[in-house]
């Protein structure tokens, strides 16, 4: 935080503002993480009334976005910010963006509990589960990493991603099995596996906003690199 | 356009790769006992605007005019090292002060016209030079004021008094002054700092048609000033050069923190 030196402008409005939308991000990152949470919760115990509930918090994420879009766009017009400011505030505008989508993939994976499992079913859920668990943590740590701006941190979360790839992979050879045996299990089933997508692209969400507190530190944009190039530009 | 192909739509620039104008060697620069600038090196590059930017009392202007040596008019300054310029040290003895300054042009923060009519302004260097010719005068004027973007709004009164302009027409005027004697090399001490808005901007408007033609180099204490007319930026904090690149480069990613501090306003 005081790494960042937000807090040094001369001008204390300045400050103030930076520091608001800073805060606002960081609320928006706590109410997707309570959502995600929420969402595989209600998807392992199938509870129908927290399902609901995710669904309309979903509708709190949008205008999240949109205030914090509102904001820095402020920013923009009436600071011309240059420099690591004018990087932060991009990094801002587009972490928003995935963490809106990560908050729409919550709201999938909660539809998921609305359906009902017979108990045979129910192993389904528990990978999806344990994905989930691991999602959720990346999810966690990244936002961490973002609030410190923490290169090493995002790195971390950069590399989870691929785990969180195969265990995709494994649960879809998995539900793949399943839907062979008993034909009749596929729409459920296939509801399951939009589930295990969806917790998949939140993985690949969470490595973009890695990849902009890369950015941010660095100076330099990172995108679309395999990992060894982007390690080694990040660590130059 | 084909879509399937990003366009590369930023030229991005490098010292290595520009013409150098102006080299300064190891530049020292004393008013009496106190040193204003403390080993200065850089190489400024031609057909380039290039800006200083630092806090009041920086030597930045100091600097600035050291490039047409106005500060042989201080009587307690006192200067070491080099500044070449096509391969010649303006410092030589050997050097004809008033060529340098014909060469190297310079408005100043206030518009400072003659009390004399536009047309004459505008002449004003020609004649010293000893041009008598009316056709060759009428013509450096016109092409004078269409270069610094002020002929069509004087066309009618070539005749009426300078003073009779609104400030940014008369900072205009100066630099059409400055330009029609054909110099290399343009001077801008915060030309844009005592106009309006809508003046400021057509003054940048000229900065960068003119930067075709000449080597600008630019003084302002309007950093975003900088960001928007100039090539590179020298950072200047306390005489020293703290940093000194590509525009672009210093107002999204300075390489010292010192230059971030002042770039995000966290000076002081």
């Amino acid at each position: 935080m005081d790494k960042l030196n937000l807090t040094k402008h001369i001008s204390s409005q300045f400050n103030e503002e930076i520091e608001l939308v800073r805060n606002h991000i960081m609320a928006m990152g706590g109410l997707i993480e309570q959502q995600l949470s929420d969402a595989l919760n209600a998807a392992a115990t199938s509870n129908a009334e927290l399902a609901q509930q995710v669904i309309a918090n979903d509708l709190v994420v949008n205008e999240w976005e949109i205030r914090i879009d509102a904001e820095c766009t402020r920013i923009i017009a009436k600071r011309q910010p240059a420099a690591s400011d004018l990087r932060l505030i991009m990094a801002i505008i587009k972490a928003i963006s995935d963490l809106e989508r990560i908050g729409d993939e919550a709201e999938r994976i909660a539809k998921v509990a609305l359906e009902s499992f017979s108990s045979a079913q129910q192993d389904l859920l528990v990978n999806l589960d344990n994905m989930g668990r691991h999602v959720a943590q990346m999810l966690h740590e990244v936002l961490d990493a973002f609030a410190r701006m923490d290169m090493e941190a995002a790195l971390a979360v950069y590399k989870e991603d691929k785990k969180v790839d195969r265990e995709y992979e494994a649960i879809t050879r998995q539900l793949m099995t399943y839907m062979m045996e008993d034909p009749r299990s596929i729409p459920k089933i296939m509801n399951v596996l939009w589930s295990a997508r969806a917790l998949e692209r939140i993985g690949d969400r969470c490595k973009n906003i890695a990849e902009y507190v890369i950015s941010f530190v660095k100076g330099r944009d990172v995108r679309h690199t395999d990992e060894d190039t982007l390690e080694q530009r990040a660590r130059e | 356009m084909n879509p399937t192909q990003v366009p590369n739509s930023f030229t991005e620039l490098n010292l290595a790769d520009e013409k150098i104008k102006i080299e300064v060697n190891d530049l020292k620069l004393y008013y009496g006992e106190s040193q204003a600038l403390k080993t200065v090196n850089m190489h400024i590059p031609e057909k380039r605007v290039t800006a200083f930017i630092g806090p009041s009392g920086c030597g930045k202007s100091t600097l600035l005019r050291c490039f047409n040596r106005m500060n042989d008019l201080v009587d307690s300054c006192r200067i070491e090292g080099q500044i070449i310029m096509d391969g010649q040290n303006i410092y030589d003895r050997s050097v004809d002060v008033a060529e340098l300054r014909r060469q190297v042009g310079m408005v100043f923060q206030k518009p400072n016209p003659f009390p004399k009519t536009i047309y004459e302004n505008v002449a004003y260097g020609l004649r010293l030079q000893g041009v008598k010719d009316r056709r060759i005068l009428d013509e450096v004027v016109e092409t004078s004021l269409k270069g610094a973007a002020l002929w069509n709004e004087v066309k009618d009164r070539l005749h009426d008094n300078a003073f009779g302009l609104s400030g940014g027409q008369q900072q205009r005027l100066v630099i059409a002054r400055a330009i029609a004697i054909e110099p290399d090399v343009l001077l801008l001490d915060e030309p844009a700092s005592a106009l309006d808005p809508i003046s400021t901007l057509k003054i940048e408007e000229l900065i960068c048609e003119l930067k075709d033609r000449y080597t600008i180099v630019i003084v302002t204490h309007n950093m975003q000033q900088a960001a928007r007319v100039s090539d590179y930026t020298a950072f200047m904090y306390m005489g020293n050069l703290v940093e000194f690149d590509a525009t672009n480069k210093m107002f999204t990613n300075p390489s010292q923190q010192q230059t971030e501090d002042y770039i995000t306003g966290r000076f002081g």
